[in-house]
């Protein structure tokens, strides 16, 4: 490239800069987290022939699957809920012997034999923090970075900044009323990891989600008591439907291309066939349709409520020294309460305009991943999906990477893209018809939302 | 047409895993180079390679394998196993097909960035290998059209050169293939763009009776470049008498690409 060539006139007097601009990484691009989202990016970058400078605040790969982590939500039992071929790198799959819904550790260990496989890691920096990124004008960033054991912070300029710090490690407590006064001892399922620590305990588990059901069953096996509590009734699907994984089954409706009623029609028909009618149990009738809240797939949970181990109960009104009461008036008395309310997104490098995040702190970003007014920002694996997040975050990577690519190879061609970008309907790769929660702020559809990434990256090949 | 993006085949009904066969032969010190990785046609198995190749490509310093393909596969499957043995090596993988192996590599490319790849007198034009075939060896060949087994035969796969014991040897270890992977050969959608964009090579004989010149040709300007030719030699690079000339070549332009 032409700019890199030395100019006559310092071949004429031969300065010598004794104060060269090393920080300046010129068109390289930092990756902000060295978990499957920012491996991925790191991949698919260099692909497209990017200098990447990766930093990580572990000292390993793994992000949110490495259970040594501080910030992993990993607890022993964790599986997958979506199964293999949803879950694994479009171009990197899992062993085909492996079972539908690996363990959190093989999910680990896939993810360092892609980082070993690619040869990612001579790109990452461990134990690095990142502390602040800034715009500079024209397009670029200062990143400043610090060692995670202290020490004297750096600032280096790059061309475009990846950020992939995931989304599941910020634990979202809600303010309980009395909450201070509880007698109990409370923990966010962030910090649940062994069941040994439920064993012949009185639990409350708070949530419906996927963690919230799994604790509960998990409970079911090793505590004396067990109450689950949810807000509203859940469709529980089953990990398994007519002997396939569940998401499988999905995905064959999706194939055909059955419109949403219809999807929510049978699935109401196979959930009432296989499942049966959970309100037998207890349990409320869901207050939305199928497809509207994020899936929980959990075949146990009914398992055990069927068995009498868990007692469903509605949502906690306060917190009472040593009891808890309940929505409905009642009263019960845990010693352990775990709350599975789920996590909330945080960029403590970012200033929150640079994503136009709003008051609650929710970012809004272009196909929940590109800065709407910074071309060269863009985040990586900050969705919630009906299948798994890697295949999702690779696309993304690709869409990014080609399209950091394109600016620089074909700037009229770009902002030809940008500007058609910018007429995308949201609902054409947004779910908008979800139960209102944080939960669902960054919810797709797997399948509407790669062929929204299909045509961009159609757009997004260079000429 | 059908999107990268969108793989209802695999999210729905995903290939069945087999056990594979996989033969090794690794270089005396690991120098860090890449594994390479060969894929037979049809027909043939991890043998083929393991006669001369292999070990010649381990004693270049490059870590050698070659697969088997499974039994009664169809080109999906065979794809999908050489991207699973691909993705089990250590490193990223050159990965190297032979005949209908390089119509599988072919398909494979599109599904693994491969960190190169070479393809040994590729049958990707089906139909033009048919009216080879059908000219050379027609009732070894028409059976297959209908089901029956395709029976390849010396003429099709050796030079004059190659001692007739040797081939003979060789004809008798010769396996049969599934009925669909034969209509496949002829019949299939073209390979997909290859993710990664590797740097691919395109080998093979002028004297091949399976693929002719213009085949070679053609699938070599779809891939870029001009094939690299070894006159009088058969279809079988790696069995013919003068395997140790296209394999060094091959060799020669690996290292090349690798430390470009």
């Amino acid at each position: 490239m032409a700019a890199f060539l030395p100019g006559p006139s310092v071949c004429k007097d031969r300065r010598v800069h004794d104060t060269p601009d090393i920080a300046d990484r010129h068109d390289a691009v930092c990756v902000i987290g060295a978990g499957a989202s920012g491996l991925a990016a790191i991949k698919n970058l260099r692909e497209h022939s990017f200098a990447v400078d990766c930093y990580e605040r572990e000292t390993s790969v793994g992000g949110a699957w490495n259970w040594r982590h501080d910030r992993s939500p990993m607890y022993a039992g964790t599986h997958l809920i979506s199964s293999r071929p949803l879950t694994e790198f479009p171009d990197f799959p899992m062993p085909d012997t492996w079972p539908d819904y690996p363990h959190h550790s093989q999910l680990l260990s896939y993810v360092e034999r892609y980082a070993a496989h690619f040869g990612l890691g001579e790109h990452i920096w461990f134990g690095t923090e990142v502390v602040a990124v800034t715009p500079v004008g024209d397009g670029r960033w200062d990143v400043t970075t610090r060692s995670t054991g202290g020490g004297a912070s750096r600032v280096q300029r790059y061309a475009a900044v990846v950020v992939a710090n995931g989304h599941n490690w910020s634990p979202k407590t809600p303010p309980y009323d009395g909450l201070v006064t509880f007698r109990g001892q409370m923990i966010h399922a962030s910090a649940y990891k062994d069941p040994a620590q439920l064993r012949g305990r009185k639990v409350l588990v708070i949530g419906g989600g996927n963690t919230g059901c799994d604790i509960a069953v998990e409970a079911a096996q090793q505590a004396t008591t067990v109450w689950h509590s949810t807000r509203r009734g859940y469709w529980y699907a089953p990990k398994y439907v007519f002997g396939r994984p569940v998401d499988q089954v999905n995905d064959l409706m999706l194939k055909w291309r059955l419109p949403l009623r219809l999807r929510q029609w049978l699935v109401q028909k196979t959930v009432r066939l296989t499942v049966g009618d959970v309100t037998r149990y207890g349990l409320p009738v869901p207050d939305h349709r199928p497809f509207e809240s994020h899936p929980v797939v959990n075949s146990q949970l009914v398992y055990y409520l069927g068995h009498g181990r868990i007692t469903p109960v509605p949502d906690i009104a306060r917190f009472d020294g040593a009891s808890v009461e309940l929505a409905d008036g009642r009263v019960i008395e845990p010693d352990l309460v775990i709350s599975a309310t789920g996590y909330l997104p945080r960029f403590e490098f970012l200033a929150p305009e640079l994503l136009d995040m709003d008051d609650n702190g929710r970012p809004d970003l272009h196909l929940h991943a590109f800065a709407r007014r910074h071309p060269t920002l863009a985040v990586i694996g900050l969705l919630q999906g009906d299948a798994g997040l890697f295949p999702l975050a690779h696309w993304q990577s690709v869409a990014v990477a080609r399209w950091l690519r394109l600016r620089l190879t074909d700037p009229v061609k770009a902002a030809a893209v940008q500007q058609r970008e910018s007429s995308r309907p949201l609902r054409s790769w947004s779910r908008r018809q979800m139960v209102p929660s944080t939960r669902h702020w960054f919810e797709v559809s797997h399948t509407s939302y790669l062929r929204v990434l299909d045509d961009l990256l159609k757009h997004l090949e260079a000429a | 047409m059908k999107s990268d993006l969108l793989r209802f085949d695999d999210w729905t009904s995903p290939v069945p895993p087999v056990s594979r066969e996989v033969l090794t032969a690794l270089p005396a010190t690991d120098e860090g180079l890449p594994p390479v990785l060969f894929v037979p046609g049809l027909g043939h198995g991890a043998w083929a390679f393991a006669e001369h190749w292999l070990a010649h490509t381990a004693s270049r310093g490059f870590p050698a394998h070659a697969m088997s393909l499974r039994d009664k596969g169809d080109l999906r499957s065979y794809a999908h196993d050489v991207v699973q043995v691909a993705a089990s090596l250590p490193r990223q993988v050159v990965l190297v097909g032979h005949g209908a192996g390089a119509l599988v590599v072919a398909r494979a490319l599109g599904r693994y960035p491969a960190r190169a790849a070479v393809l040994v007198a590729p049958v990707l034009d089906g139909w033009t290998s048919l009216g080879a075939a059908l000219r050379t060896n027609p009732f070894g060949t028409l059976p297959a059209l209908f089901g029956g087994r395709l029976r390849l035969s010396r003429r099709q796969l050796f030079s004059a050169d190659l001692p007739a014991a040797e081939a003979r040897e060789y004809l008798l270890r010769l396996g049969r293939a599934g009925a669909r992977a034969h209509v496949e050969l002829v019949r299939h959608a073209p390979p997909p763009r290859p993710v990664g964009s590797p740097s691919t090579l395109v080998v093979g004989s002028p004297d091949d009776r399976v693929v002719p010149r213009s085949s070679l040709d053609r699938t070599a300007r779809r891939y870029g470049a001009a094939p690299l030719l070894f006159p009088g030699m058969g279809h079988d690079l790696m069995l013919d008498a003068k395997w140790v000339e296209p394999i060094d070549a091959i060799m020669d332009w690996l290292s090349k690409e690798i430390t470009a």
